[in-house]
């Protein structure tokens, strides 16, 4: 332990002012976090600030029950499936990218700029756009049903935009972009010679890729894969013109906070929030498992 | 393990780029599907007209003309102009508040926090707060900021003020302060990462020259983390010149934004209109960015 024998200097003054700054920032982030939390568990007569009334699970049953003419269970699952599938997208696409872009790729500056102009252009811009292209869409499909005479089909036809049409395409602009930078990063550190050495060993690219690569790479992709799943749970301006009759429970959210007046929006974000950290626990002890998975095999 | 200097394409064989296509197709294709070629329609729509019920495929600069309607008057800025300054406003607050905390807490983590445990520990403490629901963390100051929230009635019982404080919720303040609250992890991150690509030794360099602190810091520090700062500029100007959600939310509904009046225009199936507010839009976002660009290069630094 090297620390030991260190002769610990005085920290200088800006170490304590700085050290300020960074605490009350940290409180600056928690603190109104930690009171809706607290407020969420108000007792039945508690109101939307302090003080405490009663410690209860009273607006969580509130929240179970339903609130007003929101089905809450019907958007929390929706969320769900949506985010499964962004994070299913994401892995697949940015790892495959990733595989891409370490071999010669014509074009492959190009593609990783639109990449990035999808990460910084305003959600809004891009959230209108596939709202328009599915709306056109649904134009192009009404006419051609016209044309054909398919009056029973035509009835039938509501829209494209959808859950897992336009909304799915909206969220993987947005996860996609941090999944090939994640993969950028991965593959930077990574040393050729394992894959040299499975190739001179007569393994095939397929043979490589699933016994040395992905399981060398493994604790990232499942980083990336809670990337795609918390990115697409938390979204809501992508989302929001994207798509058409349903929504997420984040833009479901977005409209109560005008209308709901009791705690039971807190009990809301409370679960929410409970969701997302699920997630990352889960992500991390599975990055934990597989390194000492790693660990052990060698 | 060794870090690979030479580009990972050196001496493959030219099978291997066809193979690399089909394996970025995937990846490819959603961004021509869902951000280019809406991105193109945005563009064309702009110049469609439109009736109460439906798109009128043309070309004409009805939508634009009607945006700028009355705005050469510059004694009486028009709704557009108006609405545009204030989003500006706010973006440029935003920014240099976001820039400043977000320096600092940087500046903390990459140089006065010694053992790299700790440093990671306090970074990731940093970074959670980002992994959870925009709207729950803005809903989160109603209960300090509100009326009768923690803040009034705090400095009410010190007899300090009378009658509650007004304009700390669905105001101005509680805007910045929201988007303050969302949005430094952007500064903090690539600021930091870029102070810790700097070599210390030049730290050392600077005091056994006979720099003061803030030499050193001003001279050597800031020059040297000039790719965060940019970096972290370019998101933060960019989300909020866009945003809609948290102007709404923690305005009251109450405060124009260019990004909302594009929701509005689009609630009421707009969408020619909203198109060419949306172009606008870009143009300035473009025009911030190419100018932040012009400070670093980027492509070089990445």
């Amino acid at each position: 332990m090297p620390r030991t024998f260190r002769v610990r200097e005085p920290r200088p003054a800006s170490f304590w002012a700085l050290a300020c700054v960074f605490a009350l920032f940290v409180l600056f982030m928690y603190g109104p976090m930690l009171v809706i939390f607290i407020l969420s568990f108000q007792g039945p007569e508690g109101g939307l600030t302090f003080p405490l009334r009663g410690l209860s699970l009273h607006w969580f049953r509130q929240l179970a029950a339903g609130l007003g003419v929101v089905d809450i269970g019907a958007a929390l699952r929706r969320s769900l499936a949506l985010g499964l599938a962004v994070m299913a997208c994401t892995v697949a696409f940015s790892v495959l990218a990733g595989l891409a872009f370490r071999k010669r790729l014509a074009g492959g500056n190009l593609l990783f700029f639109i990449v990035v102009a999808s990460l910084i252009m305003p959600s809004i811009i891009v959230s209108l756009g596939i709202g328009l292209e599915f709306r056109l869409i649904d134009s192009g499909v009404k006419a051609v049903l016209e044309r054909l005479g398919w009056q029973a089909a035509l009835e039938g036809y509501g829209t494209s935009l959808g859950l897992f049409t336009s909304a799915l395409g909206a969220h993987l602009t947005w996860t996609l972009p941090f999944g090939l930078l994640i993969m950028f990063a991965v593959f930077n550190r990574f040393n050729p010679a394992y894959e040299e050495a499975a190739r001179d060993l007569g393994a095939t690219p397929w043979q490589t890729f699933r016994h040395v690569v992905l399981p060398l790479i493994a604790p990232s992709v499942v980083g990336i894969g809670m990337f795609g799943f918390t990115l697409s749970w938390d979204e809501i301006a992508r989302t929001s013109q994207a798509i058409g009759d349903v929504n997420t429970l984040p833009l479901e959210l977005q409209g109560l906070t005008s209308t709901v007046t009791t705690p039971a929006i807190y009990a809301l974000g409370t679960v929410t929030t409970v969701v997302s950290f699920a997630v990352m626990g889960c992500t991390i002890a599975l990055v934990w498992l597989l390194g000492r998975r790693k660990a052990g095999a060698r | 393990m060794g870090h690979p200097t030479s580009p990972p394409t050196a001496g493959l064989p030219a099978k291997q780029g066809v193979a690399a296509w089909w394996q970025a197709a995937p990846l490819t294709l959603v961004f021509a599907l869902f951000f280019l070629v809406p991105l193109a329609l945005v563009l064309m729509v702009s110049f469609w007209d439109f009736s109460e019920y439906e798109l009128l495929p043309g070309f004409t600069f009805k939508n634009y003309v009607a945006i700028f309607e009355g705005c050469a008057d510059l004694a009486q800025p028009c709704v557009t102009l108006s609405t545009y300054l204030s989003t500006l406003k706010f973006s440029l607050l935003v920014w240099g508040i976001t820039l400043v905390l977000g320096f600092a807490v940087a500046y903390f983590l990459a140089f006065h926090v010694r053992s790299p445990g700790m440093q990671t520990l306090l970074f990731v403490l940093c970074t959670v707060p980002f992994w959870t629901s925009n709207v729950i963390r803005m809903v989160s100051w109603v209960p300090l900021l509100g009326r009768n929230g923690l803040v009034n009635q705090t400095l009410a019982d010190l007899r300090l003020i009378d009658t509650p404080i007004e304009w700390l919720l669905f105001s101005d303040f509680s805007v910045v302060l929201a988007f303050v609250h969302l949005y430094t992890m952007f500064m903090i991150v690539p600021i930091f990462n870029s102070m810790m690509r700097i070599d210390r030794s030049l730290i050392e360099a600077a005091s056994d020259a006979g720099a003061s602190g803030w030499q050193t810091l001003w001279s050597v520090v800031v020059p040297l983390s000039r790719t965060g700062i940019v970096i972290g500029s370019i998101f933060v100007l960019t989300i909020v010149m866009g945003d809609f959600v948290t102007i709404g939310v923690m305005g009251g509904q109450q405060i124009a934004s260019v990004g909302k009046i594009i929701q509005v225009q689009t609630s009421y199936l707009q969408f020619p209109l909203a198109a060419a507010n949306a172009v606008i839009l870009l143009a300035i976002v473009l025009m911030v960015i190419w100018g932040l660009t012009r400070l670093v290069d980027l492509r070089k630094e990445l």
